[in-house]
């Protein structure tokens, strides 16, 4: 294994951070604090993390309507994001954006997205950019296994592998697009088969191992930063919580969502590889725990005080400063 | 009259159509699970289930297979869960659907209706807000439908099928749940139709979609400040029902237009201007418009409120036309 104890840890805390700060979310979303969609991640950890471990702090991410997770293993502070959720001030984008819209272009994480498939494109054209100035920087876009089906993903990955542009393509394919299991409306079961068709390598992973996911996508990284070009991994993943707020779910069985919780949580099955390697004692792992959870209270005490947008601030950010809004 | 919600009267409307015309079926993204995202849809996949197809999320795709059917003898009802992601699918809207009479010298007809849910809902920012009722209006070949009632959805929708060139239908989310009278059987309400919704002699308020029953609401409380205002409601934005519009205009000398939309080159913006031209010589002051400031949907609440128009919104305006 190439992954270092310092890394590893990282890493572990990063899946609680993540896990824990949409699970405070979605509680605040009972006390009405946090308002609009809110598509939880958990289940999920182990591809944003994974993946962005490989990152350098100047490559870039583009992630989906389901974004938290991208935004915080990228480097997002918690308490900005809370505060976004919270439609206040002091959030990532100022109150305008919300859950689905989170960006924080001072980690060249160029935004979540309410569009499916919408990041794609635009992922190989900030990789278009770093080959245009002459960096290494590498440019990865996450999307469900729904993005899929968009011409935006034909398009955006033909470019890359046409230009062989350093970009990596990370499917997380969790077998629903909303309320419709994948197969209903697919017909190719793996994502990663449609790599074929743009003559670039396509790789499945095991998405609720953070193992598994890091190797491969650092080996995706290190070719797109090498100028060999484009890589799709399709991370064969599952949320555990409904598509959005308010979901019945009634497409699937509450057995099948035990299942993955009790025996495929990423987080437990990275505690335990951690464990087996001698990189994470009990004590240290509940010194994590705690302040992470230290961490998302904070937050949620940050984006409580924060001060709610001022009207004057409905037109400003439409175009650059100076510039008149009819 | 029985009372069914919006969604409910949209509902009878689509089971009505199928039941009559087999040519009809309907498309879109999650039309059959849960019976769809606004239950628009629900009890189709038990009833036609040959007629109804759930599909990727493929706006483009869908919207062109729309196009082709229609073509060869279909009627499509395509459902675009957001009305923003119809910007997806615009080449086959605006380049295909629109147009393929005209350049065919009248040979094609793609009788579709495409459903557009629009406007803020719950709290989804930029990206699931917009109503864009005016980017249609511009394109020939297109008509533009917006009922604001219970009653008139079903009307305009079994109309809109009927229709042998493409309809888009806009539906604003936050209206599927208000409830209102809706005729039992055929009613149809025939496209290009204002409707007069409340009789006033002092100025004529033109309204679109929910703000139709935002400005009764002001229309009352004008009544305090001596006030007879008339309630037009445009109901079509394209074919536009210029006679009705203008006529009651004439008679009350002032005019009003409000829209939930941007009013910068908006829908309201199209109706001011007609009525500027041809009501002249009878306007007793300016043509005044309602909307929302020309910005994106922004997500927290404490600006949103900023952005949509209310309904001091429209009696503000009342005061400023009649002054
Ligand atoms: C172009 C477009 N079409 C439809 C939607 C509505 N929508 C939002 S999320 C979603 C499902 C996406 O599925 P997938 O890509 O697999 O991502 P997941 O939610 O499973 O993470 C749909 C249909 C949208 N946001 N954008
Ligand atoms: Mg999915």
């Amino acid at each position: 294994m190439d992954l270092s104890p310092e890394l590893g840890k990282k890493m572990y805390r990063d899946m609680w951070r993540i896990r824990l700060f949409e699970e405070e979310a979605n509680r605040q979303t009972s006390l009405g604090s946090v308002v609009g969609a809110l598509h939880m991640y958990c289940g999920e950890e182990a591809v944003a993390v994974g993946v962005c471990g490989n990152l350098r702090d100047d490559d870039y991410v583009l992630g989906t309507h389901r974004s938290h997770g991208h935004c915080l293993a990228k480097g997002a502070e918690s308490h900005r994001m809370m505060a976004e959720l919270f439609g206040k001030a002091t959030g990532t984008c100022a109150g305008k954006g919300g859950s689905m819209h989170i960006a924080d272009f001072s980690l060249n994480m160029l935004g979540a997205n309410g569009i499916v498939g919408a990041g794609i494109a635009p992922a190989t054209g900030a990789a278009l950019a770093s080959k245009l100035r002459g960096t290494d920087q590498v440019s990865v876009c996450f999307f469900g296994d729904g993005a899929a089906a968009r011409g935006t993903f034909h398009e955006g990955i033909g470019l890359g592998a046409l230009w062989k542009l350093p970009v990596v393509y990370v499917c997380e394919n969790n077998q629903y697009q909303q309320w419709v299991p994948r197969m209903n409306v697919a017909v190719l079961d793996s994502v990663a088969d449609m790599a074929g068709s743009y003559a670039i390598p396509g790789v499945s992973v095991n998405g609720q191992d953070l193992v598994e996911v890091y190797e491969v996508a650092g080996e995706a990284v290190a070719r797109a930063r090498r100028g060999e070009g484009p890589t799709l991994i399709e991370a064969r993943t599952y949320r555990f919580y409904g598509h959005s707020l308010g979901d019945e779910e009634q497409y699937r069985s509450s057995e099948e969502v035990e299942e993955m919780r009790t025996n495929h949580d990423p987080i437990t099955t990275f505690r335990s590889t951690m464990m087996d390697q001698g990189w994470l004692t009990e004590e240290e792992d509940a010194q994590i725990q705690n302040e992470v959870r230290d961490e998302i209270t904070e937050a949620v005490r940050f984006a409580d005080e924060s001060p709610f947008p001022t009207p004057d601030n409905v037109t400003t950010d439409v175009l650059a400063p100076g510039q008149e809004v009819a | 009259m029985r009372e069914l919600t919006f969604s409910e009267a949209l509902r009878e409307a689509l089971h009505e159509e199928m039941e009559r015309d087999e040519t009809i079926f309907v498309i879109g993204e999650d039309v059959i699970t849960h019976g769809g995202p606004y239950k628009v849809t629900d009890g189709i996949a038990e009833r036609f289930p040959e007629r109804i197809f759930e599909t990727p999320i493929a706006e483009a795709g869908i919207m062109g297979v729309g196009v082709g059917a229609a073509m060869a003898g279909m009627n499509p009802v395509v459902e675009i869960m957001y009305m923003d992601f119809v910007t997806c699918a615009m080449d086959e809207v605006v380049n295909q659907a629109a147009k393929m009479r005209y350049m065919t010298g009248g040979q094609a007809s793609v009788p579709m209706v495409i459903r557009l849910p629009c406007g803020v809902g719950r709290l989804l920012a930029a990206q699931h807000s917009q109503i864009m009722e005016s980017w249609f209006m511009h394109v020939p070949g297109l008509q533009v439908v917006v009922p604001s009632t219970p009653g008139d959805a079903k009307g305009l929708l079994k109309s809109a099928i009927r229709s042998p060139d493409p309809v888009l239908f806009f539906e604003y989310k936050r209206i599927y749940t208000s409830r209102g009278e809706v005729p039992d059987g055929e009613h149809t309400i025939p496209l290009g139709q204002a409707k007069i919704c409340r009789e006033g002699e002092d100025a004529t308020v033109v309204a679109i979609g929910p703000m139709v029953q935002k400005s009764l609401e002001a229309a009352v409380l004008l009544e305090d400040d001596g006030y007879d205002v008339e309630v037009v409601d445009a109901r079509s934005l394209s074919p536009l029902d210029t006679e009705t519009i203008c006529e009651s205009v004439s008679r009350t000398g002032h005019a009003v237009v409000c829209g939930e939309d941007s009013s910068f080159a908006g829908a309201a913006s199209e109706i001011a201007a007609m009525i500027g031209e041809n009501c002249f010589g009878d306007l007793k002051g300016p043509v005044v418009r309602v909307g929302s400031p020309h910005v994106p949907m922004p997500f927290s609440s404490e600006l949103v409120k900023h952005v949509v128009p209310e309904v001091p919104d429209i009696t503000d305006a009342v005061s400023r036309a009649m002054t």
